[in-house]
This record gives structure tokens, C-alpha cells and sequence, in this order.
């Protein structure tokens, strides 16, 4: 699928929740209890519960969680399809895996509940060619699911640019305790990854500079940032660049990931 | 062996935190409480004692942004005091490997801890100076030294995650975020030297498996546990 498509099936979704008001929010409650909990408690009340949970499930809330849920897709079907590809994952690192199997699958269901909460639709599963040829099956990562190397490469990737795409999204939650807070907890959860399949690898578990290795460059593009809140960092603390490129991670656009892994949709 | 037990008893006091799964109900509860304490925030943040970040003999967290970059740089302080400790005398049969992964952790807690000192004016700043009681940890013993890093870790991104809500300027959110994704990477770290290959990277005791959301604590649930190896009286009134 073309960076256009993606972002326009993002977009319809988006748009059925241009229009939503507070009466919708009762009525898409339903028999859930929210409406009969709504009414029953003081209008200045309700007016703050509606407000924090439905009105700021405006575009850009479910915008956001449609967009992480992309890549959650993503790597959760990764990670299936690794653990079910005969004699790739070593025994020794299936514990590892496994477990970031089960993260990535409960990722995807607690967004499509959030989503779901706010009102909104969760947008399905795209179709995925992780040889990163865009649907032809024979991308640069052909070998993804018969060599580990390969696919310890992929899951580097993809760990790593999902904790830059939480971090790029978070001001576009902060209207949102709920989902601000869930964000960040996927996001931790993200990084944590990260560091151990870059251990996997037999790298720092951090970035330094914008190293990408043999991985695209985009995918580590700007972590050779200096400059916090207008700081020189490496002025002020006195220590090297690469230990001030490794003491943080730096956000990823919504358009600059959408590029990073439209190779790996259809 | 004392310093394995304090471990536990965080360990279970993360458990009670708010890592569960997010229904509907839990959802809108969250929600309401979260508007109620941002609205009692601001009131405090008129009364004029709440400025005072330096009060004698202690630290005050206010109930604004610069309160939560304090809260996050006290923290970050503490960290950079445990780790500078560590390196300046490793625990016996330290690894090379092991050595390499805790000296660059300590240098990024002290950046950590200088950006914030840079970063947040001296009026609006705690003491730079922290001085803490670290005397609980056994740093000549590598279960002890390496059971407090993790301990330190996850109290950090448990500490970062719960208080991003409580910032309301979102450069501030951005920085705090591309510090808490470190302390991640930090955790799994220190949890791999200690259990190699297993699942404790990101395991089930700081992660809830039905959900695959780390824990978060609001800065008062953080601070009683991190109290105890500061030297100065905290007072906050952050959530």
C-alpha cells in the first residue's frame, strides 16, 4: 500500500469522528452502563467526563491510536510469524520472543478497546510483506523468516521505530489522561524491546549518534540530537556526543514512520 | 540479603500501582479523578508557600510543570549519585561487559541530572546539590548493586510514565519522553545482566501480560518509595 493509501484509510476513519457530539456519546454507549453512569451523576460532572473522555476523542486522539494500531499490527504479525517459522528463532532466544510476541498482541487489543471506548473504529489489519518489497515478496529482507540475522535485523528496526513513533504522538495525547498515560506505557514497553534485541545483536542496548547500521537511515534519522529545550547538551554537561546522542531518544513524525514502514505494506 | 527484600517489597508495592487493564469503567474513573486533581493543582498553584522550591532543609515539588521537572530531576539525581558510586569502585568479578553497560548508564544519568539543571531557571529549581543516604546498598556485592539498579530503573520509567499527564507543556511531555524511553532501555539492560535470556527484559512483574502496559505511578505513590535514600525533607503538591 502507497504512503497516500494508508494515510487516507486512516483519514475515513477520522472522519466519522469529526462529528461527534456529546448526544452520540450517550447514544454509542448503548447497554454498556455508561449511559445510565453519565445521567446519573451531576451535570457539572458529566460535563468534565464527557469533555476529557468523548469530546477530545476528536480526530487527532483516534487518529493517533489508528495509527500506533498500524504498527502494532505490525509487529505482532512479525513476531507470529517468526516464532512459527521452523528452525529460525534459536532455543535459547524463544523466551525472548515469546514474550515480546505477547506484548505486541495484547498492544493491539488494548487499542482497538481504546479506540472502541472513544467511539471510534479501529482500522483492520493491513496485509504485510516483511521481505519490505511492498507486496511483490521480494524485498530487500527476502530471506526475513529463513535467516535469524535477517529477522533480528526487522525487529530491530521496527522496536525502535516504535518507540520513536510514541514519542513523536504524545503531545497529540495530552488532552487525554487515559490514553496519554497508555501511550507511554506501550512506548516503555517498546524501548524495553529495543535494548534486548540490540543485545541480540551485540549492540548497546541505546543509540548512539544516528547509527543505523545496515538498516535504513530514516529509521535512525535526528538521534544525533544535541539540542533539548534549546540546551546544548554536550555544553552544558560536559560529556561526549555519543553520550549525549545515547542519554536520549528522539521522536519520529507520523509521516516519517508511514514512510518507514510502507515498504512493509501492501 | 536486606537490600534483596527492600527490592521485594517495591517490587510488590509496583503491583499495587495502576497497571491494569483499561475498561471502559476504569477508563472514565481514571479520567474524572485525573480532571478533579489537575483543577485542585492549579488552585494550589496560587498559594504563594507553594513557591518556595527550597524551603529550609528540604525540597518542594509545586504543583505546576517545574514542579514535575524537579520531581524528575531529584530522581534523576538520585540516580546519577547511586551510579557514579557504583563505577568509582566496581563490585568484585564486575565483567568487562558488565562494566562497559553500568559506566555508560552512569554517564547518562549525569547528563540526565545537568540537563535538568541547565534546563529549569534557578528561581524554579530544587537544590543541585542532593545529597543521599545510600547506605542500604551493599556496593561491594553485585546482587545488591545491580538489584538496586533495576529497582532505580523501574522506579524511573513507573515515575516518567505517570507523570507525563501532569505536564502541560508539550516541548516539556517531548523531553520528558525521550528520557523515559532511556531509562527503558537502562532497565532491560541491568534485568539482562541479571537473568540473561530470559523474559524479565520486560517481564510480567513491571509489565501486566493481559494488556502489555508498564506500570505508571503518580508522583505520590513514587515519592514515599524513593524517600528513603533522600537526605532532605520532600514536600509536593504534585498529584
Amino acid at each position: 500500500m502507497n504512503l497516500e493509501n494508508i494515510i487516507s484509510v486512516i483519514d475515513k476513519e477520522t472522519k466519522k469522528e469529526e462529528q461527534f457530539t456529546r448526544r452520540d456519546a450517550f447514544k454509542s454507549a448503548g447497554s454498556t452502563g455508561l449511559k445510565v453512569a453519565l445521567a446519573a451523576i451531576p451535570l457539572g460532572l458529566a460535563a468534565t467526563l464527557t469533555k476529557n473522555a468523548f469530546a477530545n476523542s476528536s480526530a487527532t486522539v483516534v487518529e493517533v491510536l489508528n495509527f500506533a494500531l498500524t504498527l502494532e499490527y505490525l509487529e505482532s504479525k512479525f513476531y507470529s510469524m517468526g516464532l512459527l517459522a521452523s528452525g529460525l528463532i534459536p532455543a535459547a532466544d524463544r523466551t525472548i520472543f515469546t514474550q515480546i510476541s505477547n506484548h505486541e498482541g495484547a498492544h493491539v487489543t488494548t487499542l482497538i478497546s481504546t479506540i472502541n471506548s472513544l467511539g471510534g473504529t479501529p482500522v483492520s489489519s493491513p496485509v504485510f510483506d516483511f521481505t519490505g518489497g511492498n507486496g511483490s515478496g521480494t524485498g530487500p529482507y527476502a530471506d526475513v523468516f529463513t535467516n535469524y540475522a535477517t529477522f533480528l535485523a526487522l525487529a530491530q528496526a521496527y522496536e525502535d521505530t516504535g518507540v520513536r513513533a510514541y514519542k513523536g504522538q504524545a503531545g497529540n495525547l495530552q488532552s487525554n489522561a487515559a490514553v496519554l498515560t497508555a501511550a507511554l506505557s506501550i512506548h516503555s514497553v517498546e524501548a524495553r524491546h529495543a535494548a534486548e534485541v540490540r543485545k541480540l545483536r551485540t549492540l548497546k542496548g541505546w543509540i548512539t549518534f544516528a547509527d543505523a547500521g545496515a538498516l535504513p537511515v530514516a529509521i535512525y534519522a535526528g538521534e544525533d540530537n544535541q539540542t533539548q529545550l534549546g540546551v546544548n547538551v554536550t555544553a552544558a554537561t560536559g560529556q561526549s556526543i555519543a553520550a549525549v546522542t545515547e542519554a536520549f531518544d528522539e521522536p519520529l513524525t507520523m509521516g516519517q514512520v508511514l514512510s518507514i514502514v510502507d515498504p512493509f505494506i501492501v | 540479603m536486606d537490600d534483596l527484600k527492600k527490592d521485594e517489597q517495591m517490587t510488590s508495592l509496583f503491583s499495587n500501582a495502576l497497571a491494569k487493564p483499561l475498561s471502559r469503567k476504569d477508563f472514565l474513573k481514571w479520567t474524572g479523578v485525573s480532571a478533579a486533581v489537575m483543577g485542585f493543582g492549579i488552585s494550589l498553584n496560587g498559594c504563594k508557600s507553594d513557591t518556595v522550591v527550597n524551603p529550609v532543609g528540604g525540597i518542594n515539588l509545586t504543583a505546576d510543570d517545574f514542579g514535575v521537572l524537579n520531581y524528575a530531576y531529584a530522581l534523576e539525581q538520585l540516580e546519577a549519585a547511586f551510579y557514579a558510586k557504583v563505577i568509582s569502585s566496581f563490585y568484585s568479578g564486575a565483567s568487562d561487559y558488565e562494566k562497559s553497560v553500568l559506566n555508560d548508564i552512569a554517564v547518562h544519568e549525569a547528563i540526565h541530572r545537568d540537563f535538568f539543571k541547565t534546563a529549569i531557571p534557578a528561581a524554579n529549581r530544587i537544590t543541585d546539590g542532593m545529597a543521599f543516604n545510600l547506605s542500604s546498598i551493599d556496593f561491594t556485592s553485585r546482587a545488591s548493586v545491580l538489584g538496586a539498579a533495576k529497582a532505580f530503573e523501574d522506579t524511573g520509567v513507573m515515575a516518567y510514565n505517570g507523570a507525563g499527564y501532569y505536564i502541560t507543556n508539550a516541548d516539556y511531555l517531548t523531553v520528558a519522553g525521550k528520557i523515559v524511553s532511556v531509562e527503558a532501555r537502562h532497565s532491560a539492560a541491568i534485568r539482562d545482566l541479571l537473568n540473561p535470556k530470559s523474559a524479565d527484559f520486560a517481564g510480567d512483574d513491571v509489565i501486566t501480560s493481559s494488556n502489555g502496559l508498564e506500570k505508571s505511578a503518580k508522583p505520590s505513590v513514587v515519592i514515599p518509595i524513593v524517600a528513603p535514600y533522600f537526605t532532605v525533607a520532600v514536600t509536593s503538591s504534585l498529584p
